[in-house]
């Protein structure tokens, strides 16, 4: 049993009382809402005629089903559904006082994105989504939880959900990544070395120099892919880079009130002799750009790494997954990715859709241009992300490098609006899941990747690794065509 | 939907949903999220892989165990998002109990928060259910919740089912909402208790 944690004290914090058949009633400080999973639990609390127990701590966004196109976002939308759902989102908010970030805001955007830029994520919280991403707001010190559509029942009529208290797993990133190398490469190392349910019945608890160095959107992007390792929640202790982050944001109090969270924030942070379940120690000062070949965020290796044979993994049902992977992906053991034929680029989604995210991307597309048969979507996770991009000219450098320059949404990372991977696709893709038909056709293909490798999958028509792209990149970095030679 | 409902065990035939990592994705593709009920959901469940490229029923297990009411499956069941479109859509096609040897947690708290238990237990027991389903597509598969057994043909084999999930469904208290509405005054106290509500207000 974990003692001492983050974890430990913020659940403490937020414990209301035992339930009888052994749970915790936890209350949840902040709750977040989109339009895919609370209609449904807006119906039940009418159905047994109950309210909403604290708007004033319920924010909503629209993300899943918005379409990314300027001239699809008139009112109402083109597709019914679509418009059935943003719909009852603003008649469910409006009848509960809940806060909605509508299109109109000008804030609106994904909710992973939206919370954190405006200084709603803090740290010490507990957090709830109908959303499994939720484990994103753990970069600020929060307990970030994923929720299915009753327990948004729970939390709106209660502000609490029912929940068992999970083993902790210290996770300390040793070393210092190399140039090109990102926090969406430590988060894939990660899971690549505990696979997709080490973390199940587990928090994981990120830290050590590596992620001390990070910046807070590279610890949003770590923190985001909990659940892809089987963690329901993923959490970086707060200090310096988040309070300098947090300060003057639009939900943060400022002077007294800023010093007296600070003292609050401090104080829950994992003391030094806290005591863990487990402890893992990754090292990242040799790794190279990280990319999956396969159908889940598990399935990953070095960009120039050779793909494994899968009757070298050790258990059969791995063997198994590894031949479906194969046929589906249309790749051979022993070839790396680079050369991979790409169709599609998709910059964005809560995992890499921040401003840094797009400013690493323009740096390596800038000067260059997007091949005829590529079709490269920059997707702003916010549309004050967008905004922030423009006033400083980033979307120039997309568009002039021939990308699509988007609202934000979620888009092709789930494909619920008009952005879809077709059939016979490949995307390169920033977001954070690889699952069959995910991106939109059943057929299509997906490789996760950081956004930087993105822009140069973009630029060359294929996975290529992208520190042939940076000035002070490493020098021995392998063409695909070089690599081709060395894999045969 | 009622909290009253002691769910001591559930049963029926079963159907085999073989494959370690099964996520929401292939469970309910995110194409079909957007209405704003659950009542369509059984139409969408394994949607893409029950049909072949012609749209066609291939022989995936639900096609071929139409009716079952225990679904067995393998390792980390239900991984990915926290879509309770899920197993909604599984209740709703007719499953009142699964059987695994692991479950992605977000989609044991839906199971949970809908009364469908979900037991645990090692592959070689797993595995063995899966082929005497396939041998026995008729056959009476029981989950017994309170004893925490499976039970088909002549044979009874120990599972897990997670202690807060057993205590809900057995005292039939897994609607947690009444349960927790009830202790709104210790939710107050626990408020007034954190320094970023009140600096928030």
């Amino acid at each position: 049993m974990s003692d001492g944690t983050l974890y430990d004290k913020v659940w403490e914090n937020h414990k209301v009382t035992e339930l009888p058949n052994g749970q915790d009633q936890l209350f949840i400080g902040l709750h977040l809402v989109h339009e895919v999973t609370s209609p449904q639990a807006f119906g039940m609390l009418r159905e047994r005629d109950l309210n909403v127990a604290y708007p004033e701590r319920t924010f909503a966004t629209t993300d899943h089903i918005v379409p990314t196109q300027e001239e699809k976002r008139k009112r109402p939308l083109e597709d019914e559904k679509s418009e059935e759902m943003l719909d009852a989102l603003e008649t469910n908010t409006g009848e509960n006082g809940i806060t909605f970030f509508d299109f109109e805001s000008g804030k609106q955007g994904i909710t992973h994105v939206v919370a954190p830029e405006l200084g709603l994520s803090q740290p010490g919280m507990t957090v709830a989504c109908g959303d499994s991403h939720t484990a994103t707001h753990g970069a600020f010190g929060s307990i970030g939880v994923g929720i299915g559509t009753s327990q948004i029942r729970d939390v709106l009529a209660t502000g609490c959900i029912a929940a068992d208290k999970q083993k902790v797993r210290r996770i300390e990133i040793e070393g210092s990544l190399g140039e090109g190398v990102y926090a969406k490469d430590i988060i894939l190392k990660i899971i690549q070395e505990l696979g997709v349910d080490g973390g199940v019945g587990h928090v994981y608890e990120y830290g050590g120099p590596a992620i001390e160095e990070l910046d807070m959107e590279g610890r949003l992007a770590i923190c985001n892919m909990s659940i892809e390792g089987g963690a329901r929640a993923g959490y970086i202790n707060p200090d310096e880079t988040t309070y300098e982050y947090l300060r003057g944001r639009e939900y943060v109090p400022e002077g007294e009130a800023f010093d007296e969270l600070v003292e609050y924030w401090e104080s829950i942070k994992s003391d030094a002799d806290a005591e863990y379940d487990d402890v893992v120690t990754i090292n990242v000062d040799d790794i190279d750009p990280l990319v999956t070949w396969g159908i889940n965020p598990g399935q990953v290796i070095e960009v120039s790494e050779p793909i494994p044979a899968p009757s070298d993994l050790p258990t059969q049902t791995e063997q198994e997954a590894a031949e479906q992977a194969l046929d589906h992906m249309e790749l051979s053991p022993g070839e790396s990715m680079l050369g991979y034929d790409v169709d599609v680029a998709f910059l964005g989604t809560c995992t890499n859709g921040r401003v840094s995210d797009f400013e690493v991307a323009a740096d390596i597309i800038e000067g260059q241009q997007v091949p005829d048969d590529v079709q490269a979507l920059a997707v702003p996770g916010s549309e004050t992300v967008r905004k922030e991009c423009e006033a400083r000219g980033i979307d120039q450098t997309f568009i002039e490098a021939g990308w699509e320059w988007r609202r934000a949404g979620c888009s092709m990372c789930l494909a619920m609006n008009d952005d879809k991977l077709g059939a016979d696709e490949v995307c390169a893709s920033s977001s954070n899941r690889n699952f069959i038909g995910r991106q939109g056709d059943k057929d299509g293909r997906t490789v996760l990747m950081s956004p930087a490798m993105v822009a140069a999958a973009a630029v060359e028509g294929e996975v290529t690794d992208a520190r042939r792209f940076l000035d002070d990149g490493p020098s021995d970095v392998l063409a695909a065509d070089d690599v081709e030679e060395v894999a045969d | 939907m009622s909290g009253e409902n002691h769910i001591t065990e559930v049963s029926g035939t079963g159907v085999p949903i073989p494959g370690d990592d099964i996520d929401t994705d292939q469970i309910l593709p995110a194409r079909f999220m957007k209405e704003v009920t659950f009542d369509n959901m059984a139409d969408y469940l394994f949607y893409d892989a029950r049909r072949d490229d012609d749209g066609e029923f291939n022989d995936h297990p639900l096609n071929e165990f139409e009716g079952a009411n225990i679904a067995v499956v393998n390792k980390n069941f239900g991984c990915g998002s926290s879509r309770e479109h899920a197993p909604q859509a599984m209740m709703r096609w007719g499953v009142d109990g699964v059987v695994g040897e692991t479950f992605a947690e977000i989609f044991a708290d839906n199971c949970k928060s809908l009364g469908i238990p979900a037991a645990t237990a090692d592959k070689e027991t797993v595995t063995a259910l899966q082929e005497w389903i396939r041998e026995h597509p008729d056959g009476d598969v029981e989950i017994d919740v309170e004893d925490e057994t499976v039970t088909y043909g002549e044979t009874t084999v120990d599972v897990d089912i997670d202690s807060s999930m057993q205590e809900a469904l057995v005292d039939g208290i897994w609607d947690t909402t009444a349960l927790m509405y009830s202790n709104m005054s210790k939710v107050e106290a626990t408020v007034d208790g954190l320094p970023y509500v009140e600096s928030d207000e």
